[in-house]
């Protein structure tokens, strides 16, 4: 095992990407459907980050903030249509919200 | 005064507008638009065309016969390319005729509605009616190409279903108003056709054109070019006369026409509108000239019509009906004179029976007034006694029908008679043959109009109590007029009184400007004579000896037939009904009219409505059009279905579709 190299972080980056993607595809309940996807965006930070670190342009960090920002953002008002879809229907299991299909 | 020409149309056009505004003003209260306001307006619009249209004739008569003619263009209604079809009027000698005729029987008429319509919740409609009759009929007359002349003429047909219609509650009024315009788009079809090849020849000749002094120069001009269209043209707009003019084989719609109010009957279907036929050929009789066989078959269809409708005329029960037949064969008369050339004496023919068809039409009228709708003659008899001024001017325009000397219509209808036996045609036997039978046809007109006269006026009293109740003379308002036309019945017929009887014929020569010189009493240098040979003497020197015995012989069937339905009617009443019951089989095939309503009925109503129904309705439209419409729904509504499968709602699925279509992207860019 060699030094700790940019190849590490983006291995890193893919593994915890593709964990959201799983997670978004196979678990039901929404709060951990939504965590899923916050991993996802940390995940591409991460390569933002690692690729900013080893080609010395700021460029990638300057997006990582904004990529946060928006999280945050998502975070908020993704929580808050939780907590109404709760409060309507008692639940917060994907495969019971599906009024759409009907 | 040639600047005010467009006041004779316009005037009753303003009059239709105002009367026409009015009744839907009303449309929803209780009573109509008040009666003076209307007969006011309705009255003066004819009345105002009717005077300048005297104030031109007196102009005109002033004028040298060369120069005897008004033009009015108001404006270019058609500029396409080469071709420019304006809305100009144009008044001649002949137009002229045509104008005093329209104008003054028509206001006589007006006038007479004015009685006869009186209490008519529908008065100012018909008002307004009959002033856009008249508008459509003077712009049919004065039109001076031949497209405004269709405008006039599909105008006429028009307000002709709107007046037979007028009672539109009884649904056989409705009917017989469809009727008559169905069969008439019949003719305008033929005659729209007819334009046509007469436009496409004009364009031949590198002047296309469709005004009608212009395409006369130019028929002069190429007499080989347009000799070789001449006779489709012709029998095309023969067609079309025969569906306005009521000829066979388009007559069908004219008896049942008479559904309409009674004045309806005397202006439209016996004076003009039913006219226009034989004023059309007239109009063109420059291009009649070039078609001998075309003409020959308008006089062979005109003396059939004439014999054929008289015999219908026999056996009807209905005043108004029988008069209808009349009509029919006197117009059968009139396509005769026009068919062998004598465009003169089918003009005169016109003009005189204008006069006692509409006073005998308008005595019908006042009958069926003071009978509260009763028109079965069966249930009349001896009304003279009561209806005085009616039964004498019913009398006078009668004996001038019947071709009695010297009323109006001895003068015309022997002056074409004269002219039919005079003027030689190809094959050299028909003259003779159109003569004998337009001779019968003169007898048994006299028959059947006495015979209307006896059953209505005279003999024994059939009238039902009830009826008799309330039988009276009709108000002056209706008799004024029925003596002012049987002043015309008598009177008319001086202005063609014949050479042979020391009359100056005015009218022919009147008229003789317009028809080229060409009338069978002068022939000579026609194209007509390079034809058919030579014009035997016919000239000025012809044989009186000959016309005073074909006169003699003509008053001499008249007098006949008067006698005969004095005989059956009067002396001895019994005698018919025991006739018909000997006839039995042939009367009833007679009083059914032939059953010619019945062979169109099954020959061509049917299968065509049969055509509409299984091959246009249910083939055309709702297989292939409705086929068409329903499909594009049905594609999108599979389309849907089909796609709609891939919404099931659930989220993990379209994250699926998503992370799907990402690997594919990426996997295309990457590779």
């Amino acid at each position: 095992m060699g030094p700790v190299g940019m190849h590490h972080y983006l291995a890193l980056s893919a593994i915890l990407f593709f964990l959201g993607v799983f997670g978004v595809l196979f678990r039901r309940n929404l709060i951990v459907i939504f965590m899923s996807i916050e991993l996802m965006l940390n995940a591409a930070n991460l390569t933002f980050v690692t690729f900013a670190r080893y080609t010395g342009n700021m460029d990638g960090h300057v997006i990582a903030f904004f990529v946060m920002a928006l999280a945050a953002a998502e975070a908020g008002i993704g929580l808050a249509i939780l907590v109404m879809v709760f409060r309507n229907r008692a639940t917060v299991q994907a495969d019971d919200l599906v009024m759409m299909r009907d | 005064m040639e600047r005010y020409l467009w006041i004779i149309p316009f005037a009753p056009l303003l009059g239709a507008i105002v009367n026409g505004k009015l009744a839907a003003l009303y449309a929803r209260r209780e009573k109509g638009p008040p009666e003076w306001v209307v007969s006011l307006v309705g009255c003066a619009a004819p009345i105002l065309s009717f005077l300048v249209a005297a104030a031109l004739f007196v102009q005109m008569r002033a004028a040298p016969a060369s120069e005897r003619l008004f033009t009015q263009t108001l404006y270019t209604w058609i500029a396409a390319g080469p071709v420019q079809v304006d809305f100009a009027f144009m008044v001649d000698a002949l137009a002229m005729v045509m104008v005093l005729v329209v104008t003054g029987v028509g206001s006589i008429i007006h006038v007479y509605s004015v009685g006869y319509m009186h209490g008519d919740r529908g008065y100012a409609r018909y008002f307004a009616y009959l002033n856009l009759f008249m508008f459509s009929m003077l712009t049919l007359v004065m039109a001076k190409n031949l497209p405004l002349l269709f405008v006039g003429w599909e105008g006429v047909g028009l307000c002709s279903y709107l007046l037979i219609g007028f009672w539109y509650r009884d649904i056989a009024n409705a009917a017989a108003g469809k009727k008559a315009f169905i069969v008439n788009r019949v003719g305008d079809f033929a005659f729209l056709l007819g334009m046509f090849l007469i436009f496409v020849t004009t364009q031949r000749v590198g002047h296309p054109t469709l005004d009608v002094p212009a395409l006369r120069a130019l028929v002069g001009e190429h007499p080989q070019v347009f000799g070789g269209i001449a006779t489709a043209a012709c029998l095309l707009l023969f067609v079309g006369a025969t569906g306005k003019s009521a000829q066979i084989p388009l007559y069908v719609w004219l008896p049942d026409a008479m559904a309409g109010p009674t004045p309806v009957s005397a202006l439209i279907h016996a004076a003009t509108m039913v006219t226009a036929g034989v004023y059309m050929i007239a109009r063109m009789s420059f291009l009649y000239d070039l078609a001998p066989a075309a003409m020959a078959v308008v006089a062979t269809i005109g003396a059939a019509t004439a014999i054929f409708a008289a015999s219908i005329g026999f056996a009807q029960r209905d005043i108004k009906r029988v008069l209808a037949y009349s009509t029919v064969s006197q117009l059968g008369y009139m396509f005769m004179a026009v068919g062998v050339g004598a465009y003169g004496a089918g003009i005169f023919h016109l003009m005189t029976h204008a006069f006692f068809k509409a006073c005998l039409f308008l005595g019908s009228g006042s009958v069926i007034h003071a009978m509260s709708g009763e028109q079965d003659m069966f249930r009349m008899g001896g009304l003279a006694k009561t209806m005085k001024v009616t039964a004498a001017t019913f009398l006078i325009a009668s004996l001038a029908i019947a071709g009695v000397p010297p009323l109006a219509g001895f003068v015309s209808k022997d002056e074409i008679l004269w002219m039919t036996f005079s003027t030689p045609l190809q094959p050299p036997w028909l003259p003779y043959l159109l003569w004998a039978v337009a001779f019968v046809a003169a007898g048994m007109t006299a028959f059947y109009v006495f015979r209307a006269v006896f059953l209505t006026f005279y003999g024994e009293d059939r009238v039902s109590a009830e009826a008799k109740h309330h039988l009276h003379e009709s108000p002056a308002m209706m008799t004024v007029p029925l003596v002012l036309l049987a002043a015309g019945s008598v009177l008319a017929g001086f202005l063609g009184w014949p050479a042979a009887l020391r009359g100056g014929n005015w009218f022919h020569n009147w008229l003789a400007p317009v028809f080229g010189g060409h009338d069978a009493g002068h022939g000579g240098e026609h194209a007509l004579a390079d034809v058919v040979g030579p014009v035997a003497a016919s000239a000025g020197g012809h044989d009186a000896t000959v016309e005073y015995a074909l006169m003699a012989l003509s008053v001499a069937i008249g007098l006949a037939g008067i006698f005969m339905a004095y005989r059956l009617y009067i002396k001895n009443p019994a005698l018919p009904a025991r006739i018909t019951a000997r006839l039995g089989r042939f009367y009833r095939m007679v009083f059914n009219k032939y059953y010619v309503d019945e062979i169109y009925e099954h020959t061509i109503v049917r299968p065509g409505y049969g055509l509409s129904d299984k091959v246009m309705f249910r083939f055309v439209d709702m297989g292939i059009i409705e086929g068409i419409v329903n499909g594009l729904g049905i594609t999108a509504r599979l389309v849907g279905a089909t796609v709609r499968l891939f919404q099931s709602g659930v989220i993990r699925t379209y994250a699926f579709f998503l992370l799907l279509g990402f690997v594919l992207i990426v996997w295309r860019m990457v590779r």
